[in-house]
């Protein structure tokens, strides 16, 4: 089958490899109707992950027909029209148990791995890195899902494939950055980065009832999506204004009351703090780039919340902990635990309340892959999501 | 005291005695002057300049460099004192050609006379140094071929039942990875069969020496056994809901000679590790009902995330199919 591979840094290239197999008895074997690219996708293409092999199979947001099924799926019959979850759950761990489903402790065969870099092992991701598992990814015409009887939720066919793809990933990434503020109806919500995780915040804020929602980025279309489409307030985009000034202005002086980042380690900015990062970056002083996180706390409203939805993978230079410690701040973090989002955001995708669609600007096959990654990252063409179609 | 996690035991690197580290030192800052700054080097022992002072100098320093890497890195700083010691027989002597030259050209040497003093002086050092770290060497130093380390992990299930699973002699291939086949022979004692280095197998018998029911489990490999292991594994219930803490404490011994060190090497190579992931897994078993495969973890060696297929080598679980 053909599939997405990882040749290096900056080369993703379509390879024929074998067709999985059930190696689980409760996998099941799903035939990808679309699949789409994510930012964090773009960080591997980059380089800046951990523990790639040539020619792994990327892809972590994907959906389509269930063709196999282990002896102990009980849940899901042949033909079912599925969407996968990107973290692998299995259910029965304390962590799933209590939701965390992003931290299964039984899904990443490589923990030992996972454990050195990070203290503990969380779950194994589809098509991330050995360190998160070594698991073959959806941009590809086969994916194998393990614990099949935990992830992938059953779609209706009222519902196009672009409407529910993005319930694998980044609409409950989303929708967890602004959970995880805990907002309350006279909130302001600050979100860092409008890609498309930054678009399903700004659009789950509205749907939490968020009082005002402003969006920060420097790509005009980005701004505009945000302001006409996702339901920001105010855009501010931050070539042409200081964030932090225009943030006190829209709050009184108080500093939003939630600060999301959706931007993650690849930040951009300007300035010395910027060119310091980029360099100690370049010299593998520092892994990620935190700008855009440095930025939330300093704004943040004193007993705040900063919640981070961007990825990160290592350490980074210059944390504000002083400002954290001397103002109260609460940082809440995490990959999305997205079996958790999963039923609600159906549910409100069929009640037509949310339509997270718009993010898709750009269709491929899957074969043109390549040129799609190429596109997402060059945010040519006013691209914001690119969906490849496999079957 | 007992510790928790695996220490590294030295493999000793460099000089071991002050005197020894010191002179690598010395070699290191002498030898990153006359790299870098061979001219100045060259006017404070008072040759002048030339066409080949100034290379020569350049060597030299490259060479004190090598030897105090050595002294401080090497498992032999004795033969690094020693080429120190050799190093200082050419210095002298290309000290006194310099000597030599001058004098023939009716030119005073203060500068070169003292430098050879002290390079006498130091050469007196070096031997010394090299005298005591050969003898240190000589030492027989006592091989470690002995183990020890504890390992952990909570698994949501009662004590009881995980008791169970640990005590009936056949799960445990099912989360032990190097394990074979462990066959009960009798009520108390197993026979074991490990995969052991180059795909040979070694067996040996276990027997259990205490058995707490729902608690504790304690065995120890019988006399004869290549590897002496012995341990405990105790089940104490976790806090709140969280089920059962499984704690796991090993020793291992190899009886001695090239063989058994050998053996226990090979089958001890990151031991602790391996215990760990052993633990893992059968947290997995008893939590999901199987071991957890991704795509790279079925195939043998190191291999991209991709499915395998059929027949190129995956390593299929045999309840797969």
């Amino acid at each position: 089958m053909k599939a997405l591979c990882w040749m290096g840094k900056k080369d993703v290239r379509i390879d024929e490899v074998p067709e999985p197999i059930i190696l689980n008895q409760r996998d099941a074997i799903v035939k990808v109707s679309s699949t789409a690219i994510c930012g964090s996708d773009l960080h591997l293409y980059n380089g800046f992950i951990p523990s790639m092999m040539r020619g792994d199979v990327l892809g972590h947001e994907f959906m389509g027909e269930v063709v196999e099924v282990g002896s102990r799926v009980n849940n899901l019959q042949i033909g079912d029209r599925v969407v996968v979850p990107f973290p692998i759950a299995c259910g029965a761990c304390t962590a799933c148990e209590q939701e965390l489903y992003s931290l299964c402790e039984n899904s990443n065969p490589n923990a030992g791995m996972a454990e050195k870099m990070w203290g503990h092992s969380p779950a194994g991701l589809f098509g991330y890195s050995h360190l998160l598992g070594g698991f073959a990814g959806g941009q590809a015409e086969y994916v194998r899902v393990p614990f099949a009887d935990v992830g992938p939720i059953k779609v209706p066919n009222s519902l196009s494939d672009e409407q529910v793809l993005l319930l694998s990933d980044v609409l409950p990434t989303g929708y967890m950055g602004a959970d995880l503020c805990a907002l309350k109806p006279s909130d302001v919500v600050a979100v860092w980065g409008a890609g498309p995780v930054g678009q399903m915040a700004i659009a789950s804020a509205r749907l939490l009832g968020a009082h005002k929602i402003i969006a920060i980025d420097r790509i005009p279309y980005r701004l505009d999506m945000a302001r006409d489409m996702a339901g920001a307030d105010v855009v501010i985009n931050y070539d042409e204004q200081d964030v932090v000034e225009a943030l006190q202005e829209l709050t009184g002086g108080r500093g939003p009351d939630a600060c999301i980042d959706s931007v993650g380690l690849e930040a951009h900015s300007h300035g010395l703090v910027y060119a310091y990062d980029k360099i100690k970056q370049s010299l593998r002083q520092q892994t990620d780039r935190p700008t855009a996180l440095r930025e939330a706390i300093r704004a943040c409203r004193n007993g705040g919340v900063v919640s981070v939805i961007g990825v990160y993978g290592g350490f980074i230079d210059k944390f504000p902990m002083g400002a954290v410690v001397n103002r109260s701040l609460t940082i809440k973090a995490g990959q999305c635990h997205v079996q958790r989002y999963t039923k609600i955001l159906l549910e409100q995708l069929e009640k037509g309340n949310l339509d997270p669609s718009f993010v898709v600007t750009h269709r491929m096959r899957l074969e043109d892959a390549s040129a799609g990654y190429d596109v997402f990252l060059h945010k040519q063409d006013e691209c914001m999501k690119v969906v490849l179609k496999a079957d | 005291m007992d510790q928790v996690g695996h220490k590294k035991n030295g493999d000793r690197r460099g000089a071991q005695s002050a005197l020894g580290r010191g002179l690598g030192w010395m070699s290191l800052g002498l030898g990153a002057s006359q790299v870098l700054a061979p001219r100045p080097a060259n006017r404070w022992v008072g040759v002048r300049e030339g066409n080949v002072a100034t290379p020569a100098m350049f060597v030299v320093g490259v060479r004190e460099l090598l030897s105090g890497m050595g002294i401080l890195r090497s498992r032999h700083p004795q033969r690094w004192l020693w080429a120190r010691v050799l190093g200082d027989v050419a210095d002298l002597a290309l000290l006194s050609y310099v000597v030599h030259m001058r004098r023939a050209a009716k030119l005073g040497n203060p500068r070169t006379t003292f430098a050879m003093a002290l390079v006498g002086g130091v050469l007196v050092t070096d031997a010394v140094a090299a005298a005591r770290e050969t003898k240190r060497s000589a030492r027989p130093r006592k091989r470690k071929a002995r183990e020890h380390f504890k390992r952990t992990i909570t698994v949501r299930r009662p004590p009881e039942e995980v008791y169970h699973f640990w005590r009936n002699f056949e799960n445990l291939s099912k989360f032990m990875e190097n394990v074979v086949l462990v066959t009960p022979v009798g009520h108390r004692r197993s026979h074991w069969v490990v995969q052991g280095p180059l795909g040979k197998a070694i067996e040996w018998d276990a027997e259990i020496t205490d058995d707490e029911p729902g608690r504790r489990i304690a065995w120890r490999s019988v006399e004869g056994a290549e590897v002496l292991n012995m341990g405990t594994v105790e089940f104490l219930p976790a806090p709140g809901d969280k089920g059962t803490e499984v704690h796991v404490d090993i020793r291992y011994e190899a009886p001695g000679g090239k063989a058994g060190v050998a053996v226990a090497k090979a089958l001890l190579k990151e031991p602790g590790q391996n215990v760990q992931a052993d633990l893992r897994r059968l947290k997995q078993v008893l939590e999901t009902g199987e071991v957890v495969h991704s795509d790279a973890s079925v195939q043998p060696g190191p291999h991209p995330a991709r499915p395998g297929g059929i027949g190129m080598g995956t390593r299929v679980p045999p309840t797969a199919h």
